[in-house]
């Protein structure tokens, strides 16, 4: 269970402090995949950033598994948004994805052959004796995710991580994350600014406002699982939701619920309490 | 890690290294007329200049294959660098763990900055005679100079590398779980080698200025050496050409030297080359170059 409560976080000093997030609370149970989306600027990166113990937040906590986070965690896997500056040009792309298991997994043969398999997970078999630099930005992208899963982490948490691929790529991706997610039971706060992709594979979406970030609707995405691409994109729900996400995402008031689908009972979706005036 | 990293740097290679290497080929060209045309225009010099000011080109040359089988300029020579690998040597041992020392430590960095901003810039030549009454003559003398006047090249570099390092690299291995001497070991010592490896660089072009240097200023009394040889000929009248024979030959030294520093780094960095792109135009990231001593400076325009 991670428990975000109150969330602030300021940049600069106390004079010319510039608020990137503003009393964010969250919850997010085990194995849920949560998506998270706002405009650019509104602060996604640096609460992601806070959940990973890397940013100290200004006020407010963020507790995982009832340990409140003041530090990195243990298990946890980190795509970052620029995915061609966090991985390494001395290292091959093999070596790169072996490099976070040196500090978990005995033996150079062993880490090897881990960052292999998971390189195969994300359609990258042939590359690891290529140089990141040597790749498309969507190749380095896969890099950095697999990087992430070769960790087996109980927590994952990815901030745009398919910024750059192309379409087709792209929905094998969020197909092989909503697969690992069934299969291992994973934790993932997924940074998007794509809406089809935040409903397509959130079972719930958080949407921000523009920055200072604080949560304008936290809704439930019930949507069937196993999620096709195809098909969960025809459900009604599915149209509906999106078409709600947008609204929520550009500001715009909610459509009328009389002539709205109901999602489905026990999960309604809820908006949050509507921004507080000149929050925007 | 540079942030102009391009994302579409081509996988194959060899059509580049084939432009790469006729690039090289005409570069070596040009250069190689350029020295043609300056030997010529000397020697030319030479034939209007009285030769007690200006020898002739020919001559001194001649005299420069001639020292290549001088059994006493063979051995100062040899004594020069040996100078020059055990000062550089100890330079890069003390100057890349004390810059790693202070690159990590702000506090370290800015409580050691008056003193540093203190000796920095007094020239090495001028603590010749104060080095040599404190530690006498011979490589021991040479050797402290070359390391007082090396170490500012290495930790200024080594500073400014880990400065550049990305914070983004740095914070991926840390959410990795990784605790901070790790995160020097596995991403900023490798992301500042090329910044660190400037800088020894030009610490050893600096380590061969002072090696002669000093020789020449104590003269034979300090010991073997190119500076010593250059001393004798300058004291017998008429030995114009054998100095600047030996010149030559110094020059020759330092070019060597400095080859074989840029060809260890490319063995020991490839990546950093190749991800600049194809050419490698880009070179070094501009502060990597920092001349930050008298000496570095002029090494530096030698180098
Ligand atoms: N290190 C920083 N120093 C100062 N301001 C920052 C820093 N990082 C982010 N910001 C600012 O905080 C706000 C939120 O940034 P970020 O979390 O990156 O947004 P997002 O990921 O949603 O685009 C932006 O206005 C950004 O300019
Ligand atoms: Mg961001």
């Amino acid at each position: 269970m991670l428990e975000v409560t109150d969330l602030t976080r300021a940049y600069g000093t106390a004079g010319s402090a510039h608020l990137a997030l503003k009393d964010v609370s969250l919850r997010v149970a085990d194995g849920e995949l949560v998506s998270i989306v706002g405009p650019s600027g509104c602060g996604k990166s640096t609460l992601l950033r806070c959940v990973a113990g890397l940013l100290p937040p200004t006020s407010g906590q963020v507790v995982l598994n009832g340990t409140p986070v003041t530090r990195v965690p243990g298990r946890l896997g980190v795509v970052f948004q620029d995915y061609s500056r966090s991985l390494y040009p001395w290292l091959s792309v093999r070596d790169n994805v072996a490099l976070p298991l040196r500090r978990t997994m005995r033996g150079r043969p062993a880490r090897r052959q881990a960052a292999a398999a998971s390189l195969a997970a994300v359609g990258l078999t042939d590359a690891g004796h290529r140089y990141p630099w040597q790749l498309s930005g969507g190749m380095q992208q896969r890099v950095a995710i697999a990087r992430a899963l070769a960790c087996d982490p109980v927590l994952l948490l990815m901030d745009e991580p398919f910024g750059s691929v192309d379409a087709q790529t792209r929905e094998d991706l969020e197909d092989l994350i909503l697969r690992v997610r069934a299969e291992r039971g994973i934790t993932i706060l997924l940074v998007t600014h794509d809406i089809d992709e935040s409903v397509y594979v959130g079972d719930r979406v958080i949407v921000l406002t523009p920055g200072p970030g604080q949560i304008r609707a936290d809704l439930a995405a019930p949507l069937p699982q196993p999620r096709d691409q195809i098909t969960t994109k025809e459900l009604p729900e599915f149209v509906h939701l999106r078409s709600e996400v947008s609204r929520l995402v550009r500001g715009k008031p909610l459509a009328p619920s009389d002539d709205t689908p109901a999602p489905s009972d026990d999960t309604p979706a809820r908006a949050a309490a509507p921004a507080k005036p000149g929050a925007s | 890690m540079p942030p102009d990293l391009k994302p579409f740097t081509s996988v194959a290679r060899s059509p580049f290294a084939a432009a790469a290497g006729r690039a090289r080929a005409i570069r070596w060209a040009q250069g190689l007329a350029g020295v043609a045309v300056f030997l010529v225009a000397a020697e030319i010099a030479g034939l209007l200049i009285p030769q007690t000011v200006l020898p002739r080109m020919s001559t001194v040359l001649s005299q420069a294959a001639g020292l290549a089988g001088n059994g006493q300029f063979l051995s100062d020579m040899a004594a020069t660098l040996e100078a020059w690998a055990v000062g550089l040597l100890i330079t890069v041992a003390a100057g890349v763990p004390l810059g790693l020392l202070l690159g990590s430590l702000p506090g370290v960095r800015f409580a050691t900055r008056a003193i540093v901003e203190f000796l920095r810039p007094i020239p090495s030549v001028a603590l010749i005679l104060l080095v040599s009454l404190v530690v006498g003559s011979g490589l021991r003398m040479t050797v402290t100079l070359i390391v007082y006047a090396g170490i500012w090249p290495v930790l200024y570099n080594v500073i400014a590398g880990l400065d550049d390092v990305d914070p983004v690299a740095k914070d991926t291995l840390r959410a990795f779980g990784f605790g901070r001497l790790a995160v020097i070991r596995l991403v900023s010592l490798p992301s500042a080698a090329p910044f660190i490896l400037t800088g020894i660089r030009i610490a050893s072009s600096v380590a061969l200025i002072l090696d002669i240097g000093a020789g020449y200023v104590t003269g034979r009394i300090n010991g073997p050496g190119i500076g010593a040889f250059i001393s004798d000929a300058n004291s017998g009248a008429g030995n114009t050409p054998l100095v600047l024979a030996a010149t030559v030959w110094a020059g020759f030294l330092g070019l060597a030297l400095n080859g074989l520093l840029v060809w260890a780094g490319d063995r020991l960095l490839p990546w950093h080359r190749a991800s600049l792109g194809p050419t490698g135009q880009a070179g070094v990231p501009g502060r990597a170059q920092r001349l930050d001593h008298p000496e570095a400076a002029a090494a530096g325009t030698a180098s």
